[in-house]
Protein backbone atom coordinates (compact mmCIF):
# COMPACT_ATOMS: atom_id res chain seq x y z
CA UNK A 1 0.00 0.00 0.00
CA UNK A 2 1.26 3.46 -0.92
CA UNK A 3 1.39 6.20 2.03
CA UNK A 4 -0.94 8.77 -0.08
CA UNK A 5 0.58 12.25 -0.48
CA UNK A 6 4.26 11.29 -0.34
CA UNK A 7 5.09 12.92 -3.93
CA UNK A 8 1.40 14.41 -4.62
CA UNK A 9 0.09 17.22 -3.02
CA UNK A 10 -2.82 17.52 -0.73
CA UNK A 11 -5.56 18.81 -2.09
CA UNK A 12 -6.29 20.68 1.13
CA UNK A 13 -3.25 21.98 1.79
CA UNK A 14 -1.26 22.09 -1.36
CA UNK A 15 1.57 20.58 -0.02
CA UNK A 16 3.04 17.12 0.29
CA UNK A 17 3.58 14.96 3.61
CA UNK A 18 7.60 15.82 4.15
CA UNK A 19 7.41 19.17 3.28
CA UNK A 20 4.39 20.12 5.73
CA UNK A 21 6.52 18.08 8.19
CA UNK A 22 9.98 20.16 7.79
CA UNK A 23 8.37 23.44 8.22
CA UNK A 24 6.94 22.78 11.12
CA UNK A 25 10.14 21.31 12.13
CA UNK A 26 12.17 24.60 11.21
CA UNK A 27 9.54 26.38 13.20
CA UNK A 28 10.78 24.31 16.68
CA UNK A 29 13.89 25.26 15.00
CA UNK A 30 13.45 29.04 15.21
CA UNK A 31 12.44 28.78 18.95
CA UNK A 32 14.98 26.99 19.62
CA UNK A 33 17.85 29.31 18.52
CA UNK A 34 15.59 32.50 18.66
CA UNK A 35 15.36 31.75 22.66
CA UNK A 36 19.22 31.32 22.52
CA UNK A 37 19.93 34.58 20.53
CA UNK A 38 17.21 36.52 22.74
CA UNK A 39 19.36 35.43 25.81
CA UNK A 40 22.37 36.61 24.30
CA UNK A 41 21.47 40.17 23.12
CA UNK A 42 19.84 40.45 26.35
CA UNK A 43 22.72 40.11 27.65
CA UNK A 44 24.66 41.94 25.83
CA UNK A 45 23.18 45.11 25.85
CA UNK A 46 22.75 44.49 29.97
CA UNK A 47 26.83 43.98 30.34
CA UNK A 48 28.90 46.55 32.23
CA UNK A 49 31.13 48.85 29.35
CA UNK A 50 34.56 47.18 29.03
CA UNK A 51 33.74 43.73 30.41
CA UNK A 52 32.53 42.65 27.12
CA UNK A 53 35.05 40.27 25.22
CA UNK A 54 35.24 42.16 21.91
CA UNK A 55 37.25 40.92 18.28
CA UNK A 56 38.43 38.20 20.34
CA UNK A 57 37.49 35.93 17.07
CA UNK A 58 38.74 35.62 13.45
CA UNK A 59 36.92 37.46 11.18
CA UNK A 60 38.34 36.01 7.84
CA UNK A 61 38.18 32.35 8.79
CA UNK A 62 34.27 33.23 10.28
CA UNK A 63 33.36 35.15 6.84
CA UNK A 64 35.29 32.16 4.99
CA UNK A 65 33.28 29.72 6.51
CA UNK A 66 29.98 31.91 5.94
CA UNK A 67 30.83 31.91 2.13
CA UNK A 68 31.18 28.26 2.43
CA UNK A 69 28.02 27.63 4.02
CA UNK A 70 26.51 30.09 1.50
CA UNK A 71 27.78 28.09 -1.11
CA UNK A 72 27.11 24.91 0.00
CA UNK A 73 23.38 26.48 -0.05
CA UNK A 74 23.55 26.95 -3.42
CA UNK A 75 24.88 23.78 -4.47
CA UNK A 76 22.18 21.90 -2.74
CA UNK A 77 19.15 24.03 -4.56
CA UNK A 78 21.20 23.20 -7.76
CA UNK A 79 21.19 18.96 -6.84
CA UNK A 80 17.54 19.29 -6.14
CA UNK A 81 16.70 21.34 -9.29
CA UNK A 82 19.34 18.66 -11.60
CA UNK A 83 16.23 15.80 -9.99
CA UNK A 84 13.46 18.03 -10.84
CA UNK A 85 15.39 17.69 -14.75
CA UNK A 86 16.46 13.93 -14.27
CA UNK A 87 19.69 14.59 -14.50
CA UNK A 88 21.44 12.50 -12.07
CA UNK A 89 24.99 12.77 -12.94
CA UNK A 90 24.51 16.70 -12.55
CA UNK A 91 22.66 16.02 -9.15
CA UNK A 92 25.65 13.72 -7.84
CA UNK A 93 28.31 16.42 -8.16
CA UNK A 94 26.41 19.25 -6.93
CA UNK A 95 24.95 17.11 -3.80
CA UNK A 96 28.50 16.05 -3.36
CA UNK A 97 30.01 19.56 -3.01
CA UNK A 98 27.25 20.38 -0.67
CA UNK A 99 28.54 17.48 1.77
CA UNK A 100 31.89 18.45 1.22
CA UNK A 101 31.26 22.02 2.02
CA UNK A 102 29.59 21.12 5.16
CA UNK A 103 32.35 19.00 5.98
CA UNK A 104 35.29 21.54 5.43
CA UNK A 105 32.64 24.01 7.66
CA UNK A 106 33.22 21.42 10.86
CA UNK A 107 36.73 21.15 10.00
CA UNK A 108 37.77 24.37 10.17
CA UNK A 109 35.36 24.94 13.05
CA UNK A 110 36.71 21.89 14.92
CA UNK A 111 40.28 21.63 14.18
CA UNK A 112 41.27 25.76 14.07
CA UNK A 113 38.58 28.06 15.86
CA UNK A 114 37.48 26.09 19.14
CA UNK A 115 41.08 25.09 19.67
CA UNK A 116 42.57 28.33 18.94
CA UNK A 117 40.42 29.52 21.97
CA UNK A 118 41.41 26.94 24.04
CA UNK A 119 45.02 27.99 24.29
CA UNK A 120 44.22 31.30 24.23
CA UNK A 121 43.77 33.44 28.14
CA UNK A 122 42.04 36.40 29.16
CA UNK A 123 42.78 38.48 32.55
CA UNK A 124 40.42 40.78 34.02
CA UNK A 125 42.11 44.20 35.61
CA UNK A 126 40.93 45.53 38.59
CA UNK A 127 38.95 48.72 38.37
CA UNK A 128 41.39 50.32 40.34
CA UNK A 129 44.55 48.88 39.13
CA UNK A 130 43.35 50.13 35.36
CA UNK A 131 45.93 52.60 35.31
CA UNK A 132 49.20 50.52 36.00
CA UNK A 133 48.33 48.57 32.75
CA UNK A 134 47.66 51.44 30.28
CA UNK A 135 50.50 50.08 28.24
CA UNK A 136 48.38 47.25 27.25
CA UNK A 137 44.99 48.45 27.55
CA UNK A 138 44.89 51.80 25.77
CA UNK A 139 42.23 53.37 27.84
CA UNK A 140 43.46 56.81 26.98
CA UNK A 141 43.04 55.97 23.11
CA UNK A 142 39.62 54.09 23.56
CA UNK A 143 38.15 57.24 25.37
CA UNK A 144 39.38 59.83 23.37
CA UNK A 145 37.26 58.10 20.24
CA UNK A 146 34.13 57.68 22.14
CA UNK A 147 34.89 53.69 22.61
CA UNK A 148 34.21 52.00 25.62
CA UNK A 149 36.80 51.47 28.21
CA UNK A 150 39.34 48.14 28.32
CA UNK A 151 39.74 46.09 31.39
CA UNK A 152 40.97 42.86 29.74
CA UNK A 153 44.22 41.49 28.96
CA UNK A 154 44.67 38.66 26.48
CA UNK A 155 47.30 36.58 25.46
CA UNK A 156 48.69 32.93 24.23
CA UNK A 157 48.78 30.42 27.05
CA UNK A 158 52.24 29.55 26.22
CA UNK A 159 53.62 33.14 26.94
CA UNK A 160 52.56 32.60 30.69
CA UNK A 161 52.75 30.90 33.64
CA UNK A 162 50.57 30.71 36.64
CA UNK A 163 51.97 30.52 39.87
CA UNK A 164 50.20 29.28 43.29
CA UNK A 165 52.31 30.10 46.55
CA UNK A 166 50.00 29.88 49.37
CA UNK A 167 47.30 32.37 48.95
CA UNK A 168 49.47 34.52 46.40
CA UNK A 169 48.95 33.85 42.51
CA UNK A 170 50.71 35.08 40.04
CA UNK A 171 50.39 35.41 35.95
CA UNK A 172 53.86 35.45 35.37
CA UNK A 173 55.67 36.21 32.04
CA UNK A 174 57.60 33.23 30.86
CA UNK A 175 61.24 33.87 30.10
CA UNK A 176 61.85 36.52 27.07
CA UNK A 177 58.03 37.43 27.32
CA UNK A 178 56.74 40.61 28.51
CA UNK A 179 54.38 41.26 31.20
CA UNK A 180 54.52 41.07 35.21
CA UNK A 181 50.16 40.29 36.85
CA UNK A 182 50.51 40.37 40.61
CA UNK A 183 46.99 38.47 41.36
CA UNK A 184 46.00 41.18 43.58
CA UNK A 185 45.09 43.30 40.91
CA UNK A 186 43.56 40.72 38.88
CA UNK A 187 39.48 40.09 39.27
CA UNK A 188 39.38 37.54 37.08
CA UNK A 189 41.54 34.80 34.71
CA UNK A 190 40.74 31.93 32.48
CA UNK A 191 41.48 30.66 29.09
CA UNK A 192 39.03 31.28 26.74
CA UNK A 193 36.57 29.07 27.72
CA UNK A 194 32.55 28.49 28.35
CA UNK A 195 33.83 29.71 32.03
CA UNK A 196 35.28 32.65 31.05
CA UNK A 197 32.68 34.93 30.23
CA UNK A 198 28.86 34.95 29.43
CA UNK A 199 29.91 35.96 25.91
CA UNK A 200 32.25 32.76 25.40
CA UNK A 201 29.40 30.62 27.43
CA UNK A 202 26.76 31.40 24.92
CA UNK A 203 29.39 31.38 21.95
CA UNK A 204 30.15 27.64 22.33
CA UNK A 205 26.61 26.67 23.19
CA UNK A 206 25.30 28.49 19.92
CA UNK A 207 28.45 27.52 17.59
CA UNK A 208 27.93 23.99 19.36
CA UNK A 209 24.52 23.57 18.60
CA UNK A 210 24.87 25.01 14.86
CA UNK A 211 27.49 22.55 14.55
CA UNK A 212 25.69 19.48 15.38
CA UNK A 213 22.90 20.59 13.08
CA UNK A 214 25.49 20.88 10.35
CA UNK A 215 26.87 17.62 10.81
CA UNK A 216 23.26 16.40 11.00
CA UNK A 217 23.05 17.30 7.49
CA UNK A 218 25.91 16.83 6.42
CA UNK A 219 24.86 12.55 7.62
CA UNK A 220 21.34 12.59 5.78
CA UNK A 221 22.42 14.40 2.39
CA UNK A 222 25.63 11.28 2.58
CA UNK A 223 22.87 8.85 3.29
CA UNK A 224 20.88 10.64 0.02
CA UNK A 225 24.14 10.52 -2.23
CA UNK A 226 25.13 7.00 -1.40
CA UNK A 227 21.90 5.29 -1.47
CA UNK A 228 19.49 7.71 -3.55
CA UNK A 229 19.87 5.94 -6.84
CA UNK A 230 17.31 3.12 -5.79
CA UNK A 231 14.51 5.60 -5.35
CA UNK A 232 15.31 7.58 -7.89
CA UNK A 233 14.95 4.88 -10.66
CA UNK A 234 12.02 3.59 -8.95
CA UNK A 235 10.10 7.33 -8.67
CA UNK A 236 12.26 10.24 -9.24
CA UNK A 237 10.03 12.40 -7.88
CA UNK A 238 10.07 11.11 -4.74
CA UNK A 239 13.67 11.58 -4.20
CA UNK A 240 13.29 14.82 -5.47
CA UNK A 241 10.80 15.92 -2.94
CA UNK A 242 13.59 14.02 -0.15
CA UNK A 243 16.34 16.36 -1.59
CA UNK A 244 14.35 19.50 -1.02
CA UNK A 245 12.81 19.02 2.35
CA UNK A 246 16.62 18.01 3.79
CA UNK A 247 17.48 20.94 1.43
CA UNK A 248 15.01 23.23 3.36
CA UNK A 249 16.44 22.12 6.55
CA UNK A 250 20.50 22.83 5.22
CA UNK A 251 18.77 26.41 3.65
CA UNK A 252 17.81 27.21 7.73
CA UNK A 253 21.02 26.36 8.92
CA UNK A 254 22.68 28.28 6.70
CA UNK A 255 20.10 31.28 7.92
CA UNK A 256 21.15 30.41 11.34
CA UNK A 257 24.47 30.80 10.64
CA UNK A 258 24.00 34.22 8.69
CA UNK A 259 23.03 35.51 12.10
CA UNK A 260 25.06 33.74 14.09
CA UNK A 261 28.53 35.43 12.15
CA UNK A 262 27.72 39.56 12.26
CA UNK A 263 26.68 38.74 16.17
CA UNK A 264 29.29 36.99 17.57
CA UNK A 265 32.41 37.76 14.96
CA UNK A 266 31.60 41.48 14.43
CA UNK A 267 29.00 43.52 17.25
CA UNK B 1 -19.09 -3.07 -9.83
CA UNK B 2 -16.99 0.58 -7.99
CA UNK B 3 -19.43 3.16 -7.04
CA UNK B 4 -19.56 6.20 -9.46
CA UNK B 5 -20.35 8.33 -6.38
CA UNK B 6 -17.55 6.91 -4.17
CA UNK B 7 -14.54 9.38 -4.06
CA UNK B 8 -11.26 6.96 -2.88
CA UNK B 9 -9.29 8.68 0.11
CA UNK B 10 -5.98 7.08 -1.02
CA UNK B 11 -4.17 8.57 -3.58
CA UNK B 12 -3.23 5.22 -6.14
CA UNK B 13 -0.18 3.82 -5.94
CA UNK B 14 2.13 5.73 -8.60
CA UNK B 15 3.26 4.17 -12.01
CA UNK B 16 7.06 3.61 -12.53
CA UNK B 17 8.49 6.52 -14.35
CA UNK B 18 10.93 6.46 -16.91
CA UNK B 19 13.60 8.07 -15.29
CA UNK B 20 14.64 9.12 -18.87
CA UNK B 21 11.97 11.32 -19.38
CA UNK B 22 12.22 15.19 -17.82
CA UNK B 23 9.69 15.33 -15.20
CA UNK B 24 6.87 17.70 -16.06
CA UNK B 25 8.32 20.85 -15.05
CA UNK B 26 11.98 20.82 -16.34
CA UNK B 27 11.94 23.57 -18.66
CA UNK B 28 10.16 25.60 -15.40
CA UNK B 29 13.58 24.65 -13.39
CA UNK B 30 16.05 25.63 -15.80
CA UNK B 31 14.91 29.75 -15.33
CA UNK B 32 15.29 28.89 -11.71
CA UNK B 33 18.89 27.60 -12.22
CA UNK B 34 20.04 30.62 -12.84
CA UNK B 35 18.22 32.86 -10.25
CA UNK B 36 19.94 30.53 -7.37
CA UNK B 37 23.39 31.45 -8.84
CA UNK B 38 22.67 35.26 -9.04
CA UNK B 39 21.51 35.03 -5.50
CA UNK B 40 24.04 32.77 -4.04
CA UNK B 41 26.76 35.54 -5.70
CA UNK B 42 24.59 38.11 -4.07
CA UNK B 43 25.03 36.76 -1.22
CA UNK B 44 28.61 36.07 -0.69
CA UNK B 45 28.76 39.69 -1.89
CA UNK B 46 26.62 41.06 0.52
CA UNK B 47 28.96 39.20 3.30
CA UNK B 48 31.90 40.91 2.58
CA UNK B 49 29.95 44.39 2.57
CA UNK B 50 28.78 43.41 6.00
CA UNK B 51 32.38 42.96 6.82
CA UNK B 52 33.25 46.62 5.57
CA UNK B 53 30.51 47.82 7.46
CA UNK B 54 32.04 46.49 10.97
CA UNK B 55 34.20 48.68 10.85
CA UNK B 56 32.69 51.69 10.10
CA UNK B 57 31.58 53.35 13.58
CA UNK B 58 28.03 54.59 13.14
CA UNK B 59 27.58 56.09 16.31
CA UNK B 60 29.97 59.08 14.85
CA UNK B 61 27.31 59.96 12.21
CA UNK B 62 24.03 59.52 13.75
CA UNK B 63 21.77 60.31 16.84
CA UNK B 64 21.82 57.99 19.73
CA UNK B 65 24.10 54.62 20.09
CA UNK B 66 23.87 51.19 18.72
CA UNK B 67 23.60 52.16 15.18
CA UNK B 68 26.74 49.30 14.06
CA UNK B 69 24.21 46.51 15.72
CA UNK B 70 20.93 48.26 13.90
CA UNK B 71 22.42 48.04 10.37
CA UNK B 72 24.07 44.77 10.76
CA UNK B 73 20.82 43.09 12.30
CA UNK B 74 19.26 44.93 8.90
CA UNK B 75 21.74 43.51 6.50
CA UNK B 76 21.30 39.91 7.98
CA UNK B 77 17.62 39.88 7.68
CA UNK B 78 17.71 41.00 3.77
CA UNK B 79 20.15 38.07 3.38
CA UNK B 80 18.20 35.39 5.32
CA UNK B 81 15.32 37.01 3.80
CA UNK B 82 16.42 36.35 0.40
CA UNK B 83 17.56 32.62 1.26
CA UNK B 84 14.00 32.07 2.50
CA UNK B 85 12.79 33.86 -0.39
CA UNK B 86 14.71 31.77 -3.15
CA UNK B 87 16.36 28.96 -1.72
CA UNK B 88 13.46 27.69 0.71
CA UNK B 89 10.89 28.69 -2.16
CA UNK B 90 8.85 30.69 0.68
CA UNK B 91 8.42 33.39 -2.62
CA UNK B 92 5.23 31.62 -4.12
CA UNK B 93 4.96 29.11 -0.86
CA UNK B 94 1.92 27.92 -0.59
CA UNK B 95 -0.73 30.01 2.54
CA UNK B 96 -0.48 27.07 4.51
CA UNK B 97 3.12 27.14 5.26
CA UNK B 98 3.15 31.47 5.31
CA UNK B 99 0.36 30.25 7.97
CA UNK B 100 3.05 28.62 10.38
CA UNK B 101 5.47 31.08 9.91
CA UNK B 102 3.01 33.83 10.90
CA UNK B 103 2.61 31.78 14.42
CA UNK B 104 6.12 31.22 14.44
CA UNK B 105 7.00 35.15 14.21
CA UNK B 106 4.36 35.47 17.20
CA UNK B 107 5.85 33.25 19.65
CA UNK B 108 9.53 34.23 19.05
CA UNK B 109 8.60 37.54 19.34
CA UNK B 110 7.09 36.26 22.79
CA UNK B 111 10.21 34.56 23.80
CA UNK B 112 12.34 37.83 23.24
CA UNK B 113 9.83 39.35 25.05
CA UNK B 114 9.68 37.50 27.98
CA UNK B 115 13.74 38.02 28.60
CA UNK B 116 13.32 41.23 27.74
CA UNK B 117 10.91 41.61 30.54
CA UNK B 118 14.44 41.45 33.25
CA UNK B 119 14.51 45.00 32.80
CA UNK B 120 11.52 44.86 35.19
CA UNK B 121 12.91 42.74 37.67
CA UNK B 122 12.85 45.01 40.68
CA UNK B 123 16.01 42.73 42.40
CA UNK B 124 18.55 42.63 39.55
CA UNK B 125 16.47 44.56 36.88
CA UNK B 126 19.96 46.46 36.11
CA UNK B 127 23.40 44.77 36.30
CA UNK B 128 24.76 46.33 39.52
CA UNK B 129 27.57 44.32 40.25
CA UNK B 130 30.63 42.85 37.75
CA UNK B 131 29.46 39.45 38.85
CA UNK B 132 25.88 40.22 36.63
CA UNK B 133 27.85 40.76 33.86
CA UNK B 134 30.50 38.82 31.02
CA UNK B 135 33.04 38.11 33.85
CA UNK B 136 33.49 37.06 37.36
CA UNK B 137 34.34 37.94 40.84
CA UNK B 138 37.71 36.11 41.88
CA UNK B 139 36.85 33.11 43.97
CA UNK B 140 39.94 32.86 46.04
Amino acid sequence: MQIPYEVSARPDTGLYNAKLGIWLFLASEVMLFGGLFSAYIFQRLGAEPGYWPHGLLNVPVGMGNTIVLIASSVTVVLAWAALKMRRWNQYWWFMGITIFCGLLFLVVKLSYEWPQKFVHFGVFIKKDAVAKYEDYLGNKHQAANGLEPRYEISGHLEAVEFERDGKHETVKAREGEEGLHPWEDIEWASAFLPRHSTYFGTYFLITGLHGLHVLAGVIVFAYMWLFGKELYLRNPEHMANRVEVAGLFWHFVDLVWIFVFPIFYLL
Amino acid sequence: MADPAYTPTVAPAPHIHDVNAPGHDAEHMAKHVKGYLVVGLLLILLTGFTVFLSYVNFDKYLPGHGWNIIVGMIEATFKAGLVAAIFMHLKGERATIWRFLFFTAIFVSGLFFLTYLHYWDPIGGHAHSVSDTGTYTNQH
